[in-house]
């Protein structure tokens, strides 16, 4: 069973959902990434969604596209990142590692030796958010091949057709893209995630993870209701920003956010 | 090129080109994230329904024939020509369309596919200003608003088409993220998409993207190939030996080349810019010097570090001035039936200088690369073979550029 799975059970056993913070390996600086990810464990994350910085993220929006300049300010690559992630596992054996980017630093690797690499240093899954399912038909069962899952978005426009097919090739979980736009968003519509939510799911037995717009611990609640886990980006990638000189500050300000949508999830 | 490497190029063939997927060979295709699909799946079938469709196509006809100005002329440069002593070199002249460039055939074609469409609003990326400008213009025509994303780089080297876009009433925003240039304008233009996709046509202006865009422009552009073949039958009775285009997304490029892809013996030139030279890397030549990979939707070749970021470009012309390809020239390559070269800044300069002293055309900087690789090769041809350079667009909106290099303010 694979990790994220394994996460997601026991969670559902509690009657808990999973909390899913988003931030860019890298930034503010490579050295400090690990820290911050047993910063957002501690905080009460259960899966990490792990940024991989590219030079032109077309579907994020300008607080990630700022971030990925700073980590690529440190030339942030995903030979670093792997390095975070096995020095990251050495003290945690439980919290699921998604690397989350675009293909081209995978493909210009090699997408064997990218996870081959990946699965080695501890990575769970991979969402590539300019790989759609179509494009994926040899990367996908290669992702599984490592005993990783592969994750693909669905977004309001996705008809039932291809919902169908997206959740066939994924694994884990799937994450719904709540509002059409680019990452740190406006605001999401609970209902209209509801019904989008109950719609995936009457179509497939998978998880369901939602993001864009989860900017406080009232949406992170909100949406936890309705799914099976809440995405956090833009607001967490902000707080770095907003502390970028000060990796204490970074911390604390991180750790609180993070804690006050746990609690609200969990009340 | 033998008859056995060309016994591939049918008609048959190429109708098969993109695949259903949007594929050629393996480049192209749709990298974009989910929430573009409905609207990608939305134009292609829209597209295919109506590329056949009578109306439709009368109606683009007479917009190419009346509010363009078409069939551009295929001029024989007979000056230039001797002065070079070799092949006989004709233009096609785009730079007489409406607007000054080629870049007004897609627009036309992509605002009729809006109106089809309902969607009252289009916006575009621009580089060199000439696809923000013919945006904006058909946008005015056809009571559309319109915005379109320019680098802010592009935005002080370009400024004369920025204000006649505003003067069409286009809302003009300068792109202050990456590069400030061309890839960075195209990347704020799919975030404006995937955000009022539900209102929007976006009107790329390459042939590049994700499918159905390479294909669209590939169609909408193939008018130049498909006049400047007839034309060059009725001059000359026979089919040229070569053909130029300047690269930098490709799109009056492959609006050349598409139809004579069957014509064996018809050689195809492609010319990228190669800025400071291909070996100072500073340069926008990814046919020349860079690898496949996948951006702004497809996969094609690129120029990106080794860790597969994608790298910075230089180019005088802005309109060049792009890491990336459409994918179909990549596949051109990679079947070597189109050879791709590059030109120096410095090549093209003086190629733009020659040309308005020698035949009183001042064309556009991306245009001149194109003319300063047609006279090294025509030099090399014999003078009863015939080259067909396509003359893109016009220099006027270079003037400050040129001007600046020569030390001169206007």
């Amino acid at each position: 069973m694979s990790r994220i799975k394994s996460t997601i059970d026991a969670l559902k056993a509690e009657g808990k959902k999973a909390l899913i913070p988003y931030i860019t390996a890298g930034d503010p600086q490579p050295s400090w990434t690990e820290d911050l990810m047993h910063c957002l464990v501690d905080s009460g994350a259960d899966i990490i969604e792990l940024g991989v910085p590219f030079s032109d993220p077309m579907a994020d929006g300008p607080v990630i596209q700022l971030a990925c300049e700073r980590a690529l300010k440190h030339n942030t690559s995903l030979s670093d990142i792997f390095d975070i992630v096995r020095s990251f596992r050495e003290k945690n054996t439980d919290t699921p590692v998604v690397l989350m980017g675009y293909l081209n630093p995978i493909e210009r690797m090699g997408v064997d030796a990218f996870l081959e690499k990946a699965a080695e240093s501890g990575v769970d899954g991979v969402l590539t958010v300019d790989l759609p399912p179509e494009e994926a038909e040899i990367f996908a069962p290669k992702v599984a091949a490592k005993g990783m899952d592969s994750v693909f978005l669905v977004a309001p426009t996705t008809t039932d057709d291809r919902i169908r097919s997206i959740c066939k090739h994924s694994s884990g979980y799937v994450y719904y893209v709540s509002v059409k736009g680019v990452t740190g968003s406006a605001a999401l519509s609970t209902d209209d995630v509801a019904q989008k939510v109950a719609n995936i799911r009457s179509i497939a037995d998978i998880p369901v993870g939602v993001g864009f717009g989860i900017t406080d611990a009232e949406s992170a609640s909100a949406v936890a209701k309705v799914s099976d886990g809440v995405i956090v980006g833009s607001v967490l990638v902000n707080t770095i920003k907003e502390n970028q000189e000060d990796l204490s500050g970074i911390k604390d300000k991180l750790g609180s956010v993070l804690s006050s949508m746990r609690q609200a999830m969990d009340a | 090129m033998g008859a056995e490497a060309n016994a591939k190029f049918t008609e048959q063939f190429l109708s098969t080109l993109p695949s259903d997927t949007g594929h050629f060979g393996p480049y192209g295709g749709r990298f974009v994230s989910e929430t573009l699909f409905a609207a990608l799946n939305e134009l292609e079938a829209k597209y295919r329904e109506l590329k056949n469709d009578p109306e439709f196509v009368k109606e683009f006809d007479k917009d190419l024939a009346d509010y363009v100005g078409r069939p551009s002329p295929l001029y024989f440069a007979e000056r230039l020509t001797k002065e070079v002593g070799g092949a006989k070199i004709y233009f096609k002249r785009e730079d007489l369309n409406h607007t000054g460039a080629h870049k007004v055939n897609n627009t036309i074609g992509q605002a009729l596919l809006a109106k089809y469409l309902g969607k009252p609003r289009v916006i575009a990326e621009t580089g060199a200003g000439q696809h923000g400008v013919a945006s904006a213009t058909v946008a005015a025509r056809m009571n559309l608003d319109c915005k379109v994303f320019m680098g802010a780089e592009d935005v002080q080297r370009q400024a004369l088409n920025v204000y006649r876009m505003k003067l069409l009433g286009a809302e003009v925003e300068a792109v202050t993220s990456g590069t400030n240039t061309l890839k960075d304008a195209m990347n704020e233009a799919l975030r404006d998409w995937v955000t009022n996709v539900d209102n929007t046509f976006y009107i790329i202006g390459t042939c590049a993207g994700p499918h159905p865009y390479p294909m669209l422009v590939r169609d909408f552009q193939s008018i130049i190939g498909r006049e400047a073949r007839a034309q060059c039958l009725e001059k000359e009775g026979r089919l040229p030996d070569a053909l130029v285009a300047c690269v930098g997304g490709g799109s009056n490029a492959i609006g050349l080349f598409y139809p004579f892809i069957c014509d064996e013996g018809v050689e195809m030139y492609g010319v990228e810019a190669g800025g400071f030279g291909i070996e100072t890397g500073q340069h926008a030549a990814p046919l020349c010097a860079g690898q496949p990979g996948v951006l702004h939707g497809n996969r094609t070749y690129l120029m990106s570090d080794q860790n597969g970021q994608i790298q910075g470009t230089h180019s005088v012309s802005a309109g060049l001035d792009y890491p990336g390809v459409g994918p179909e020239h990549s596949w051109l390559k990679d079947e070597k039936r189109a050879n791709y070269v590059s030109v120096t800044d410095d090549e093209a300069l003086e190629a733009f200088r020659r040309l308005t002293l020698v035949e009183g055309i001042m064309p556009a900087l991306e245009t001149s690369h194109a003319i300063a690789y047609a006279i090294k090769k025509a030099a090399t041809m014999k003078s009863d073979q015939i080259m067909i350079v396509n003359l893109s667009g016009r220099g006027d909106k270079d003037i400050h550029t040129v001007a600046g290099i020569d030390g001169i303010s206007i």
